[in-house]
Formats: C-alpha cells, structure tokens, sequence
C-alpha cells in the first residue's frame, strides 16, 4: 500500500503533465490560425505588413522547437500586427484625402 | 388614396433627393486642375528652382548636392548599363525582329509618352511592359522588371528622349480617369507598419533627411528614371523604385507592374507633364 502511493501520484503528474502540454499546443494552432486569417484579410486589402509575416514565421519556428507559449506569444503579437493594417487600409479610404495637394 | 401614397412617396423622393449633397470639387477627377496644383506646391516650396531642376530630385535640393550632381554627370554611373541596353535594343530576336519593331518612331524619342491608357485593354501600359510584351509576342521570355537588363533597355530608350518633356495623356475615358484616381490615391495613402504614404517623404519632406538620405521631391520624380543608386551598388527600374519603397515602410510588395504600380506611374508621370526626361539618372 505504502509503494501505491508514489506510484500513483507519479501517474497523475504524468499524466497532467501532457495535459497541459497538449493544450499548449492547441492553444498554439488557434493562435495561429486567428493570426493567418487575419492577414489573409489584410491581403485581400492588399496591405501586409513584413513585420506580420516576419513574427508569424518567429511563431512557427518557436512551435517547431516546442516552445508553445513563445509560439502563442508571437502568434497573438502577428495577429495584432494583421489587424492594425486592416484598421489603416480601412481608415486609408479616406484619410488619404488629408494629404492631397489642392 | 393610392394616387395620393404615389404623389407623397415621389414628393418625398424629390425632397430626398435636394436634400443630398451634390458631388464636391475635390471628389471630381480633375487632372489638369491636380497637375496645376502639385507643380505650384513644389515650386512655392523652393522658389529658387526652375521647374525643369526638380529632375534631378535630391540634387536640386541644395547648392552641395547640385555641385555633386555636376560632378557625377563627367563620369556618370550609369553609363556602363546605358552601352548594354543600347547594344540589347540593336541586338535582333531569334525571329529577326527587334525591340524597334515592337514601338512607333522605332522606340526611338519616344519614353516621354510612356505610361499610356491602352483603351482596348482599358488599363495603362507602361514601358517597362511594353518592353516585356515585345519580347513574348517575339518568342522571347520576359526579364526581370527591377534590375539590370529591363533597366539597361529603359535607360537606353529614356537617353534618346533626353530634354523632351513628360507628355502624358489622359483621355476621355471614364476608365483612364479612374487608373488616374487610383494611382493618385496610392500616392497620397499611408501604409506599411511605419504608417508612411509615398507623399510623406516625397510631399512633406522634400530635402530633409531621412537617416543619411535627403528625399526627393514628388514633382519630376520620375523623369530620371530608371536610375543608378549608390545604395543599390547598381541600376534599378521603376518598379524597384515602387518596391522597395514599400518595404522600406515595412509594407508588403506588390508584385511588380500590378494594376496598383501602373497606376501610380501614371498619376506621378502626368502631374510632372512638361518637365523634361533626364533618365538614365543616379542618385545617392
């Protein structure tokens, strides 16, 4: 009895252990894809910023290395990036009038 | 009483209808009102240019820099690529024609009417295009549109047309005018993560710097082209001019001679109508 229970304390931080290391990455993939998705938008607007691709790439690369929270970090900062440039192709529109010479 | 709904709805569509504002000046297409007001702008800027100086871009900025201007014109860096396109454009097809066959006048004298609204096709037809469509309608595959030889070929050609000035047209096509809008608006629109429009260094801060650079004015910008830069170690066409601008401001390319890029040398070419071409040029 005494030996049962290291054993199954051993088992449930194991187990836990991959847990929270599965939801990492899931967390990591819909990060991921919040982010792709808006850049795809912004595409479609036809004003990408590199410094989306550029974190987006920095994203992947810490996930292929197994640092999800790095890889979730970098997703939600190129995601922001995707959405400022959607939020100045959009604003643009008619801002871009404030600058012409009359 | 249906009578009477009918003569009330269409009283008070007409109504409406005063009601709405009609279309302001600035939202009419006026080219040759737009082209009037850059060329003031830049010449109230810098009253002591002759509207022929801006040509020359950061070196008709100051006496120090148009002294350099002088200076590198004996031994101009460009010549090297000028030679090389001047031997492609003699150089036939593998079908026996050449780039001469492809534009009137021979391609000779002609670069100050370029870009032009194509209206078969409804959109502008720059040079750089021009010369890549010979070379597919000859069996010939299309070249790079940034660098050395599509720069050599345009160099070549601008050099024939030295001193002729920018003369392009806009006609009457709502689709011409509306290449000419868009590319206007380009111009004038903030992008990339740095937030900068083309007008924000080339409008608002002609002359001043930008790290070791002094910016060129908007107003003959592209009459030098295509251009020899220091910073490149080399030649570069208009489209490398469009391109890395855009990711100089952290903004995505687009690709180059997208609708966006021929547009924008449209609206640039026409508000410098009148100024001559001095192409190939360098710069810093």
């Amino acid at each position: 009895m005494s030996l049962l229970k290291p054993l199954l304390a051993s088992f449930l931080l194991i187990a836990g252990s991959a847990c929270a290391f599965a939801a990492s990455e899931a967390d990591y993939k819909a990060a991921y894809a919040a982010a792709e998705a808006a850049n795809k938008e912004a595409g479609k607007l036809r004003n990408q910023w590199t410094t989306t691709a550029s974190t987006l790439a920095a994203a992947k690369k810490a996930a292929d290395a197994g640092d999800f929270d790095k890889a979730i970090e970098a997703s939600k900062e190129a995601e922001a990036l995707a959405k400022a440039s959607i939020y100045q192709a959009t604003s643009e529109k008619q801002l871009w009038k404030d600058l012409e010479i009359r | 009483m249906r009578p009477a709904i009918h003569i009330v709805s269409a009283a008070f569509a007409l109504a409406m209808l005063a009601l709405t504002p009609p279309a302001t000046a600035a939202e009419k297409i006026d080219p040759v009102a737009d082209a009037k007001a850059f060329q003031k702008f830049f010449t109230d800027k810098f009253p002591k240019l002759k509207p022929e100086d801006f040509v020359t871009g950061p070196y008709s900025m100051n006496e120090d820099l148009h002294r350099q201007w002088v200076e590198k014109e004996q031994f101009p860096p460009y010549e090297f690529s000028l030679e090389m396109g001047k031997e492609m454009f003699s150089t036939p097809f593998k079908n026996g024609k050449s780039y001469a066959d492809c534009f009137p006048n021979k391609g000779i004298g002609i670069r100050q009417n370029y870009p032009y609204f194509d209206d078969k096709e409804g959109k502008v037809i720059t040079l750089e295009l021009a010369l890549n469509r010979c070379r597919e309608t000859n069996g010939e595959p299309p070249l790079s549109y940034v660098k050395d030889e599509m720069a050599a070929l345009t160099a070549y050609m601008a050099y024939t047309s030295r001193g002729k000035p920018f003369d392009i047209k806009i006609p009457n096509d709502p689709r011409a005018l509306e290449a000419y809008q868009q590319g206007k608006e380009y111009f004038y629109t903030r992008r990339g993560q740095f937030n900068f429009s083309c007008a924000t260094c080339h409008v608002q801060s002609p002359g001043e710097r930008i790290r070791a650079e002094v910016l060129a004015p908007g107003l003959g910008i592209l009459n030098a082209m295509p251009i020899y830069r220091s910073e490149w170690s080399g030649m570069g066409t208009t489209s490398r001019r469009f391109t890395t601008c855009n990711s100089q401001i952290r903004g995505v390319p687009l690709n180059p001679q997208d609708d966006e890029y021929r547009n924008l040398e449209y609206y640039l070419s026409y508000v410098s109508n009148g100024l001559p071409i001095s192409g190939p040029g360098a710069r810093p």
